[in-house]
C-alpha cells in the first residue's frame, strides 16, 4: 500500500519516498511515503506525534530528513534546498498556531507575501503596480478583511488570524500550499466558510491540510492520508478509511 | 528615484526633526561666529563642540536604532564601528601633521619615531588623502560589520547570543588597538591633530564648519534610516524582527535582509566617529570599550526605540543630562543615575521619553477624532 506506483515521481507534483528522521533517538518518520498529484487536495489526519507537522517540516526545508527522497514537480529535491528557496519555488506553509506580523497592517500583511522577486535591491526600491494593488484588494475580499485593512494584524481575533494567513498564502500563488489545522480554534461557523474556502482555493492550487475536525474533512470531501508513528496507515476516501479497522484502533475509536 | 526614495513617507514627526536639524546647524555656527561674545545670544566655541559631541552620538543612536529598533539585533557592540570610524579620521589627521610633529619626522607620526620604527606600515598608506580616508570612514566598518555579519547570520546566530558576540566583537578591537605594535598608537591613541583639509583644527571657523557638517550629516543619516525603515525593505525588516521563521518561509532571505540593515547601520556609526574625533581632539582605544556600546543601547531606550528621531533624542538628552551630573557635586553618582534612569524606562516607558509622549498625545486628540478614524465600510 505504501509502495509508489512506478511512474509517479514524473507525474507527482510531490513525491515523498521512504522518508525517514529522527530525534534524540525518537523515530518521529519511518519510511514515509506519499504522492499528491497537480492540483490535488489531500486532507492528513492522526493522532498527536503520528509526525503530521515534522512531515511538513520536512518538505518546507525546516528538517532535513536522515534518509529518503522529497521531490517537487517531479525532478527538484527539496532536501538539499533551505526555507526561502523552497517557499520561492512554490510551496507556501501556514502554520498551526497562526502567525502573522503583528506590527504590521493587515493589507501590508498581504504586501509581504505578495509574490514577487525577494532580493533585497528589490524590495528597497518596491513601487507597488496597479495590478498588484488589484491584486491585494482581491484577497482582502476573498478572506473578508478588506474593511479592515488599515488595522494592526495583532488585533485580529484569532478566527481572523487564520483567514489572514490564508489570504497571505493566496498572495504568495504557490502550487503547494501546506495548511495545518486551519479550523483549530475557530467556532463552528468560521469552520464551515473555511472549508468553503479551501475548497474555492484547491480549484487552481494544490493543498495538503492536516486537521483533527472530522466534520471539516467531510466537508471538504476529498482523500485522506492517515498517519500513525510516522508512517502512513491507510489512505483512500473519508469513508473508506473510516471503515478501516487498524484506523479505528488507533484513531477514531478512542 | 533617490529623492522618492527619501522622501515619499515622510511623517510629520520627521519634518520637524529635520527642520530642528537643520535651524541647529545654520543658526548656533553663526551665533558662534557672527555674534559677539558678549551678547547673551552668543555660543561659545566650546559649548559648540560640546553639542558637536552630542550630535555625533545622536548619529549613532540613530544607527543603532536601525538594527535594534527595526531589525531585532541587538548590537552590544555598535562602539566598535564608531571608533573604527574615528580612527580612519584619526589617521588621516595624524598625516597632516607633517614635520610639525615633537620629533618633526614629515612621515611618520610621533608615536611611529618613538617606537623606532622606520617606515609607514601599509595600513597607513593613502590616509594622507582626504577622499581615500573618507572612502575608509565608510569601509572599514563597513566591511567589519558584512563580514561579521556573513558569518553570525547564516549561522542563524541571534537574540542574547549575538549580542554576546557582539561585545566580544568591541572588545577584542579594545584590547588590539591598545598595542603598540598595532601600529594605531597603543593607549595613548591618535591625539595632537593640526589640521583638516588644511584648516587648523582649533580654529573657530574650522569647529563651526564641522559643526555644520555634523548636523548635515545626522539629517542625511535620519533621511537614510527613514527612506530604508518606509521601505518594503524595512516592512521586511520589522517582519523578520516579530517573526523571523515566518519571514523565511515567505521566500526572503533573512540573512540577507539582516546583512543589508547591520552593513548600513555600521557605516552610518562610522561617520558618526569620524565626525567626533577632530571635535574632541583624541581618539584611544577607550571608545572601543564595551560600556561605551551598553550606553549607546540606554541612550535608544530612554528616547524610544524604533522611532529613529527618539534615538537621536535620547543621545543627546542622556548626553546633556551627563554632562550636567558630572560637572558638578553629584559627580561621582553619574553612573548609579544612568543606571536608575535605564531601570525606570524600561520599567514605567517601555516605549520610551518620543513613544511615552506620543501615546499622552494621541490620548489627548482621540476624544474629538474618534468619529473621523471610524473606516468608511468597504463595498
Amino acid at each position: 500500500m505504501n509502495a509508489p506506483v512506478p511512474g509517479a515521481l514524473t507525474s507527482s507534483l510531490l513525491y515523498l519516498d521512504g522518508v525517514s528522521v529522527s530525534f534524540d533517538g525518537f523515530k518521529a518518520i519511518r519510511g514515509l511515503s506519499l504522492t499528491i498529484a497537480p492540483g490535488e487536495m489531500r486532507a492528513i489526519i492522526g493522532p498527536n506525534g503520528a509526525g503530521k507537522t515534522t512531515m511538513m517540516d520536512i518538505i518546507t526545508g525546516k528538517t532535513r530528513p536522515d534518509e529518503g527522497t522529497v521531490m517537487f514537480g517531479g525532478s527538484v529535491d527539496l532536501t538539499r534546498l533551505d526555507e526561502a528557496a523552497i517557499a520561492n519555488l512554490g510551496i507556501g506553509r501556514k502554520f498551526q498556531k497562526p502567525t502573522v506580523f503583528d506590527f504590521h497592517t493587515i493589507e501590508d500583511n498581504i504586501l509581504l507575501a505578495l509574490k514577487s522577486q525577494r532580493t533585497v535591491l528589490k524590495t528597497l526600491f518596491w513601487q507597488t503596480a496597479s495590478a498588484q494593488q488589484k491584486r491585494i484588494d482581491d484577497i482582502l475580499g476573498i478572506v473578508k478583511l478588506a474593511d479592515k485593512r488599515e488595522r494592526l494584524a495583532g488585533s485580529l481575533s484569532h478566527g481572523q488570524k487564520q483567514w489572514l494567513e490564508i489570504g497571505m498564502l493566496l498572495a504568495q500563488d504557490p502550487k503547494l500550499l501546506l495548511v495545518d489545522e486551519p479550523a483549530a480554534g475557530m467556532t463552528d461557523g468560521e469552520t464551515a466558510q473555511t472549508a468553503v474556502l479551501l475548497k474555492e482555493i484547491a480549484r487552481d492550487h494544490s493543498v495538503i491540510v492536516v486537521e483533527h475536525d472530522m466534520g471539516f474533512i467531510r466537508e471538504l470531501g476529498v482523500k485522506v492520508t492517515v498517519l500513525h508513528e510516522g508512517s502512513v496507515l491507510a489512505e483512500g476516501p473519508l469513508d473508506q478509511v473510516s471503515a478501516n479497522e487498524r484506523v479505528v484502533e488507533v484513531y477514531l475509536g478512542r | 528615484m533617490i529623492s522618492r526614495f527619501l522622501l515619499s513617507n515622510m511623517d510629520r514627526r520627521g519634518y520637524v526633526f529635520l527642520a530642528l536639524v537643520a535651524a541647529i546647524g545654520l543658526l548656533v555656527p553663526l551665533a558662534n561666529l557672527l555674534v559677539p561674545a558678549g551678547s547673551p545670544f552668543h555660543v561659545s566655541t566650546a559649548t559648540m563642540s560640546l553639542w558637536g559631541k552630542y550630535l555625533c552620538y545622536a548619529l549613532l543612536a540613530l544607527s543603532l536604532d536601525l538594527v535594534w529598533g527595526y531589525c531585532g539585533i541587538l548590537s552590544l557592540g555598535h562602539g566598535a564601528f564608531f571608533a573604527l570610524g574615528g580612527y580612519a579620521m584619526g589617521m588621516y589627521l595624524m598625516r597632516q601633521i607633517g614635520s610639525r610633529g615633537v620629533y618633526g619626522n614629515p612621515v611618520l607620526p610621533d608615536f611611529m619615531v618613538f617606537l623606532n620604527w622606520q617606515e609607514l606600515p601599509w595600513y597607513w598608506w593613502g590616509f594622507s588623502s582626504f577622499p581615500f580616508a573618507m572612502l575608509m570612514v565608510l569601509a572599514v566598518p563597513g566591511l567589519l560589520a558584512f563580514v561579521f555579519g556573513w558569518f553570525a547570520f547564516r549561522s542563524r546566530v541571534t537574540g542574547v547570543y549575538l549580542s554576546i558576540i557582539t561585545q566580544a566583537l568591541t572588545y577584542a578591537l579594545l584590547l588590539a588597538f591598545f598595542r603598540n605594535d598595532m601600529g594605531f598608537g597603543g593607549n595613548n591613541g591618535l591625539t595632537d591633530f593640526k589640521d583638516i583639509l588644511g584648516f587648523s583644527v582649533q580654529a573657530q571657523t574650522t569647529r563651526a564648519a564641522l559643526f555644520a557638517m555634523t548636523c548635515v550629516m545626522l539629517a542625511s543619516g535620519f533621511l537614510i534610516a527613514r527612506g530604508i525603515v518606509s521601505s518594503k525593505l524595512g516592512k521586511v525588516v520589522i517582519a523578520i524582527r516579530d517573526a523571523e521563521s515566518r519571514t523565511r518561509f515567505l521566500g526572503y532571505r533573512v540573512d540577507r535582509f539582516k546583512l543589508f540593515v547591520f552593513t548600513v547601520s555600521a557605516c552610518m556609526a562610522g561617520v558618526a566617529g569620524a565626525l567626533y574625533v577632530p571635535q574632541v581632539g583624541i581618539i584611544n582605544p577607550g571608545e572601543f570599550a564595551p560600556a561605551n556600546s551598553i550606553e549607546t543601547v540606554i541612550w535608544v531606550a530612554v528616547g524610544g526605540r524604533g522611532t529613529l528621531v527618539g534615538a537621536a533624542l535620547g543621545a543627546v538628552v542622556v548626553n546633556w543630562a551627563k554632562t550636567m551630573f558630572t560637572s558638578g557635586f553629584m559627580a561621582p553618582y553619574w553612573l548609579f543615575a544612568l543606571g536608575v534612569l535605564f531601570v525606570f524606562v524600561t520599567l514605567f516607558m517601555p516605549k520610551g521619553i518620543l513613544g511615552t509622549a506620543q501615546g499622552w498625545w494621541e490620548k489627548r486628540r482621540k476624544p474629538a477624532a474618534l468619529p473621523a478614524a471610524e473606516p468608511a465600510p468597504a463595498e
